[in-house]
Order: structure tokens, then C-alpha cells, then sequence
């Protein structure tokens, strides 16, 4: 199942050209990139391993496609992504997040029911292999 | 328009390219005559930028026309003595390079071997990384680069941030410029023992000591810039002044006109409070006299003409 969240996840997978494209814009505006990575794309794992720490006064993509290259080798079948971070006042958060790497077989996001006190019952998402 | 011109050819490329329209085109031209106007001296080192110029511009050339082309590799090691514009022109170069699209920003990132080499086992790789992500697309300008390579400790990190460099310089030629500078002497030592270093840079460029009569006229740009002028006999105090500044120990060339400048400034300051009796004009507060630089410790030491107190 293709995991969608960020921007873009509707459309094909990005190639490098774009990837580089994309952070050129963050980096126009003035944002820092941080790249992450994680196997379990749940929608409320919100907090994925950090590579390395996110990248503050680059002035060019290559930088983050250096890093980009790295992650992907150590960890070809997670998904990694990279969040654009604006740092100015008042805002102060990521602006942007988009995914650049996808593993082969995707995991699938699968509702199950537990039963509870009282006979109600609690549904959740489950990420399923 | 853009596309009849375009198909002239049968691939759609142009079959002749006039270099002089595309020297004009590019602002290459009133980057150089900048560096002509503002830096004084330094013939060679014009002459080489000049070149480098005209290198890129029928790199380019023969891009638009299609032909075969390899981008020439421009990491430049820059040689002289302290105070000879080495960072003044690696500031030039980066923006030259803009304009001739070698390099895609054409910022400048200045960093000592403080910044590259790390503390302790496995700092040295990501601090060495780091800096060079910084300087993508730009200008990598390592200053006394010599102090990288340590050869009474074997153990140094230095070597470990050489070989990351080294690397970066081969595989990402079209991404950054790597500019080392140093004094001559030992960049040349340095340059021996890192051979690795010798041949991946292809531009040497020697930056030569200026003579007395270009140092007065930095002087006196120097003031100008920041709104002061000499009165006449303070102009040939100065030069009085750099002639046995000259013999003497740490002499910086532009570097210790300035700070000279500077001390004069200050002694100017402090003559317009003590003689000062009513108020003071706008000429008075601009202009350093002779007395402002006669008062310096260089006149008590060094005798005019007899180089052999120098040291």
C-alpha cells in the first residue's frame, strides 16, 4: 500500500532533478533541511531518526543530496524524508516535509478493533507487513 | 526569434559563437575591470584571472556549440606573503566564477584548519563535511592551509580531514571550488609532502610583495574609502613611513598599512582634542597630517637608510 503524507505523495516518486529542485525552493526562502528516516510509517509516529543534525546556512542543494546519498545507502528499504524547517519568528516549525525514498514492498495500514470495558469497542490503525 | 535562431543548424545548436559578444554579455568584463581599478598591483595575479576567464568563456563556447568539453578542474592554490590580497582576490574569483556559471552560487566560505579538523577520534569527518556542505556550489577558501598537515604527529586528525578533501575535490569538481592559501614557502613543504594535493591543483598563483609606491596609493585608498585624506607633507611622511616599516620585523604589507592607518587615525583624534580651543570643520576632521604619522614608534627605530637594523 503506497504510504501517503507530506507533500507530493499523491504524485510519482520524485527524481533527484526534482528532489534538488525542491530544496533549492527551501533553501530560496531560507529554510534548513533535516533528513530522517524510519521503518514504520504509522501516521502517528511523528518523530523519525534524525540523520545527522538538520543542515542551517546551506547555500546550495547539493549539500542535502550529499546527505540524501548516505541515508539512502544505510537504510535503502525505509523511507526517508525531508522536512524544511522555518526557523523565522513566531513560526518556528516545519513548513514543508516531503518523502524521497520508499521501500520496495510497503507496509499496509490495517484498522483493527479491541474490545473494552463495557462492551465499546476502540479502533486503531495498525502498520501490517 | 529565440527558436530561428536556435535551429540554424541541424541539431538546433549554433554554429559559431562570437567569444567578444559572450565576453560582454557574461559581466565578466566589468568584473575585471573592477579588479583592475580597485586592486592595486598584482600584475601576475590579474593576468592568471584574466586567463582563467578566457578559459571558461570557450569552455562555454564549445558547450553552446555542442563540442566535446570537459570541465576544467579550477582548485587554486593561492601563494604570498601576509597582507597581499589573497582573500580580497579569492572573493573576486568566487563571483567571476558565478558569472561564468562554473559555479552555481558563487558565495565564499572562509575557514582555517580550526573549522575542518575535529577534537577527538570521529569529530574531524562530520566537522570536514559539514563545511564543505556549506560551501556547495560556492568557493572553499582554507587559509594557511599548511597548518592542516602535521608532520611531527603522526597521529594528527589533520590528515583524516586532507583525505576527505581530497576526495570532495575529485568527485565534485563542478560543485565547489577549493582555494588554498598560504605563504610560499611553506605551501611548497606542505604541497611536497601531500602530493596528492599537488596534483589535483592545477592553478598556482603567486601573489607578489608590493612595492612602496603601490602601498602609498593603498594608503590612500584605504583613507579615501573611509572618508579621510593625507595633507601633502603627511603623503611623503607615509611613504617615508612604509620605506622603513618595510625593513622591519612582521611586515604585513596592506596589512600593516592599515594598522598603521588605523594608529594614525588615533593619534589624529587625539590632536584634535587637546589643540582643539573653538569648533572643528569637516576638512580638519578628514585630514591626517604629518604629525600624526611621525609620532609612530617606526621613525624612533629604523634609521632610513640603514636596512641592517632591521632585524
Amino acid at each position: 500500500m503506497r504510504i501517503t503524507q507530506g507533500c507530493f505523495s499523491f504524485l510519482p516518486d520524485l527524481s533527484d532533478e526534482q528532489i534538488t529542485a525542491q530544496v533549492e525552493y527551501c533553501l530560496g526562502k531560507g529554510w534548513a533541511i533535516g533528513v530522517e528516516y524510519t521503518d514504520d510509517p504509522h501516521p502517528r509516529n511523528t518523530y523519525w531518526e534524525m540523520w545527522g543534525n538538520p543542515m542551517f546556512d546551506l547555500r546550495d542543494a547539493k549539500g542535502v543530496m550529499m546527505e540524501l546519498e548516505d541515508c539512502r545507502k544505510a537504510h535503502p528499504q525505509d523511507y526517508i524524508r525531508l522536512n524544511a524547517f522555518d526557523s523565522s519568528r513566531g513560526l518556528e516549525t516545519v513548513t514543508m516535509s516531503f518523502i524521497v525514498n520508499r521501500p520496495d514492498n510497503e507496509p499496509t495500514l490495517r484498522m483493527t478493533r479491541t474490545e473494552s470495558r463495557g462492551r465499546s469497542q476502540h479502533y486503531a490503525w495498525e502498520t501490517q507487513r | 526569434m529565440a527558436m530561428a535562431e536556435a535551429s540554424s543548424s541541424a541539431e538546433g545548436l549554433p554554429t559559431s559563437v562570437d567569444l567578444v559578444e559572450e565576453y560582454n554579455a557574461s559581466g565578466v568584463a566589468e568584473i575585471l575591470d573592477e579588479l583592475d581599478r580597485e586592486l592595486v598591483g598584482l600584475k601576475p595575479v590579474k593576468q592568471r584571472i584574466r586567463e582563467t576567464a578566457a578559459l571558461l568563456l570557450v569552455e562555454r563556447a564549445r558547450r553552446a556549440m555542442g563540442l566535446s568539453h570537459e570541465p576544467p578542474s579550477l582548485h587554486m592554490s593561492f601563494t604570498g606573503n601576509p597582507g597581499t590580497g589573497k582573500t580580497t582576490v579569492a572573493l573576486r574569483m568566487a563571483n567571476l566564477l558565478h558569472r561564468l556559471d562554473y559555479i552555481r552560487k558563487g558565495h565564499l566560505v572562509s575557514v582555517t584548519r580550526d573549522d575542518l579538523v575535529g577534537q577527538y577520534i570521529g569529530h574531524t569527518a562530520p566537522k570536514t563535511k559539514e563545511i564543505l556542505k556549506k560551501a556547495m556550489g560556492g568557493v572553499l577558501f582554507i587559509d594557511e592551509a599548511y597548518y592542516l598537515y602535521r608532520p611531527d604527529n603522526e597521529r594528527d586528525y589533520g590528515q583524516e580531514a586532507i583525505e576527505i578533501l581530497l576526495q570532495v575535490m575529485e568527485n565534485n569538481r563542478d560543485d565547489l571550488v577549493v582555494i588554498l592559501a598560504g605563504y610560499a614557502d611553506r605551501m611548497d613543504r606542505f604541497f611536497e609532502s601531500n602530493p596528492g594535493f599537488r596534483s589535483r591543483i592545477a592553478h598556482h598563483i603567486d601573489f607578489p610583495d608590493y612595492d612602496d609606491k603601490e602601498l602609498l596609493s593603498i594608503a590612500e585608498t584605504m583613507l579615501g574609502r573611509q572618508g579621510y585624506q593625507f595633507d601633502t607633507k603627511a603623503a611623503a611622511m607615509m611613504s617615508d613611513y612604509i620605506a622603513r616599516r618595510r625593513r622591519q620585523p612582521h611586515f604585513a604589507n596592506a596589512r600593516s598599512i592599515r594598522n598603521a592607518l588605523d594608529r594614525a587615525r588615533l593619534r589624529q583624534a587625539n590632536r584634535l582634542f587637546e589643540e582643539s580651543a573653538g569648533p572643528v570643520d569637516a576638512q580638519q576632521l578628514s585630514t591626517i597630517t604629518a604629525g600624526d604619522i611621525s609620532a609612530s614608534r617606526v621613525f624612533s627605530t629604523v634609521e632610513p637608510n640603514h636596512p641592517e637594523i632591521s632585524s
